[in-house]
């Protein structure tokens, strides 16, 4: 079977060696393009690669990817890899949008994928996810497990999309409790507040020194610094997108995660076996597309209370009797 | 606004402004002897990388501040034999020098690690302790080295001597004493206040080092050397001013002011650069470096 699949793989290369560059476009070569802040961020991005290493595990096909160190490489490194023939190829980030709109124009055979932006092109599938509503239910969690009454949240980069998560984690902490007081920061303005975690710490401390005592990041590679102090101060964190409750056991309350590995995996597999269909698919509690994760590392810290608490947020979020307010629908958020 | 408020604002300037004020003291050893210094970020860097690479190899912070030391140490002796005993340009050398440190950290990173360029998190005793009034020993290191400095520099005959050569190398030569020992002498001690800098970047204030964790700290110790007019003591206030911008900065966010509201995150954040920018073209006047900064040394023509 083995010999059979290689002697495949072996006719595959000398078809699409000797055919056009077009076909060689059709040819199945998935490749990822990672956001700032690299492959290994513990959070965004790393699920990216979770979901790419599994496939690799499942199918023996192997991936490219490409870390980009500023906002210019992006567009280079998309067209690279369409030149190079590869398709899929997964643009990571809502910060590859214009980028991937220009070179989905120039490459209209290549199959693209973006994760947290809307890109509207007939080769283009993109995948949002609504992490509104998994902030809902950590922001739930969040009032639940303090003593103060005080929560906070870190953001990355003060655009939309994080005011998002803010938005619906504040709508949480006010459902749970209406006085609840929800401290905001956000770490800057450009791609580098994605990786400050010395920023993210003195935050997360001046949140403290206000009374909260559990904050929730959404800031990347910055969110090691939160988490960290949060940790270190005995108080609670709260991760985000990749389930980090192992960063800091028993001191992180849960994660918010989103499945991009779900996403990443089912757009190599779709283009795989041909399913693959452009379009947008938003990803919501529904879907399994967010949701808080519950793990050994904090059993303890989650009462059944708490437990069924969110449990019925959650049900009434996807049957819609609880309506959480988008952020990004009209750029205002009904709570502070 | 009540006194724990005030109190965790000045602790956070405190912890904001000990790496610039480390990197400001190197900068002005180096400066002081004639050797124009604009790599103290990288010399940063590389020690902040190592001081985290050994401190998570041996468990211990100490092993990583000395770890830390002697890499920016070995670092500043390329700076020093590139611009000392071969007379290279010193701005060249130090842009080299940040260059090399932004490559080389992410690269031996990724390689050890694997993890981006990153290195591990730090835990426990491969951190500094809060010692004293919620600070760790890098912090009172560096302060210390404030009133060492001053002295040094200004009351020592091997302080004199290098001030000399910074404003006059040939009258010191004539003196029989060497320029190139002397200048020597300072860029090895620029490095181990670097080393103090950066080890406190990443094994006191994060549990770990990022690729380019420095960001722009070295440039703006740069700036804090230039207000302070090459003093020690001016170097505390400056880089304690701009630790407390940037700590305010961070608190006044989300903070309703009375009788404004709340600021935009966006203002709060411009407010260190619009302030430095004022204070550097109003207030501090004329600052003029030592006289022979710059300009190798050459013996005689």
């Amino acid at each position: 079977m083995l010999m059979k699949i290689k002697k495949l793989g072996l006719a595959l290369a000398g078809v699409a060696f000797s055919a056009t560059a077009a076909f060689a476009q059709e040819a199945f070569k998935p490749a990822i393009v990672y956001d700032l802040g690299g492959k290994f961020d513990k959070s965004f991005n790393e699920g990216v690669h979770t979901g790419a290493e599994k496939f690799k595990k499942d199918t023996g096909t192997d991936y490219r990817d490409f870390e980009p160190q500023n906002d210019a490489q992006r567009e280079q490194a998309l067209r690279r890899f369409a030149r190079d023939g590869f398709s899929p190829i997964v643009a990571v980030g809502f910060s590859q949008e214009t980028a991937l709109k220009k070179v989905a124009e120039e490459f209209p055979k290549t199959k693209f994928a973006i994760i947290d932006a809307v890109v509207e092109k007939p080769n283009v599938q993109s995948v949002v996810f609504k992490e509104h509503e998994g902030s809902f239910l950590v922001g739930l969690l969040a009032v639940q497990a303090s003593k103060t009454g005080k929560v906070g949240f870190v953001g990355g980069m003060d655009i939309p999309l994080i005011r998002k998560f803010a938005c619906g984690y504040v709508q949480g902490a006010k459902y749970a409790k209406a006085n609840a007081e929800v401290f905001q920061n956000m770490t800057g303005t450009t791609g580098a507040a994605w990786n400050d975690p010395v920023k993210g710490g003195e935050l997360a401390k001046s949140q403290i020194d206000r009374g909260a005592d559990v904050i929730y990041h959404a800031a990347g590679g910055t969110g090691v610094g939160v988490l960290g102090t949060a940790a270190k101060e005995g108080k609670l964190g709260i991760g985000v997108d990749s389930n980090q409750n192992g960063l800091h056991p028993g001191k992180m309350l849960t994660s918010m995660v989103k499945r991009v590995d779900v996403a990443t995996y089912n757009a190599f597999d779709q283009a795989k076996k041909g399913t693959f269909k452009p379009g947008v698919s938003v990803l919501g509690l529904k879907e399994d597309g967010v949701a808080w994760a519950l793990d050994d590392n904090n059993k303890s810290l989650i009462t059944t209370e708490m437990k069924a608490a969110a449990d019925k947020a959650a049900e009434g979020i996807k049957s819609g009797t609880i309506k959480v307010h988008d952020y990004m629908s009209d750029s205002k958020c009904p709570v502070q | 606004m009540d006194v724990s408020v005030f109190g965790g604002l000045f602790d956070s300037s405190l912890r904001l402004s000990i790496p610039l004020l480390a990197a400001c003291l190197a900068g002005l050893w180096s400066e002081r002897s004639g050797v124009v210094d604009i790599g103290l970020e990288g010399k940063m860097l590389v020690a902040a990388f190592a001081a985290a690479a050994a401190a998570h190899a041996s468990g211990s912070a100490w092993v990583g501040l000395l770890a830390g030391t002697g890499a920016a140490v070995a670092f500043a002796l390329i700076h020093g034999f590139a611009s000392i005993s071969q007379r290279g340009n010193q701005i060249v050398s130090g842009v080299a020098i940040n260059m090399l440190a932004v490559g080389l950290t992410a690269i031996v990173g990724n390689a050890w690690y694997g993890q981006g360029g990153r290195t591990p998190p730090l835990e426990g005793a491969a951190r500094f302790d809060e010692i004293f009034l919620g600070h760790s020993a890098p912090v009172f290191l560096t302060l210390l080295a404030v009133p060492v400095t001053w002295f040094v520099l200004g009351k020592t005959r091997f302080g004199l001597r290098l001030r000399a050569v910074g404003e006059n190398p040939a009258a010191v030569d004539t003196a029989g004493i060497s320029v190139t020992g002397l200048r020597y002498a300072a860029v090895i001690i620029c490095g181990v206040l670097c080393g103090l800098a950066g080890t406190y970047l990443s094994v006191g204030q994060s549990a770990g080092f990022l690729p380019n964790m420095t960001a722009g700290k070295g440039f703006i110790a740069l700036a804090a050397l230039i207000f302070a007019k090459w003093r020690a003591w001016p170097a505390l206030f400056t880089c304690f001013l701009f630790g407390v911008l940037d700590a305010v900065a961070i608190r006044l966010q989300g903070v309703s002011l009375p009788g404004i509201g709340e600021v935009p995150v966006q203002a709060i954040q411009a407010l260190p650069y619009l302030l430095t920018v004022i204070l550097l073209a109003g207030v501090i006047g004329k600052a003029i470096p030592p006289r022979a900064s710059g300009s190798p040394y050459v013996k005689e023509r």
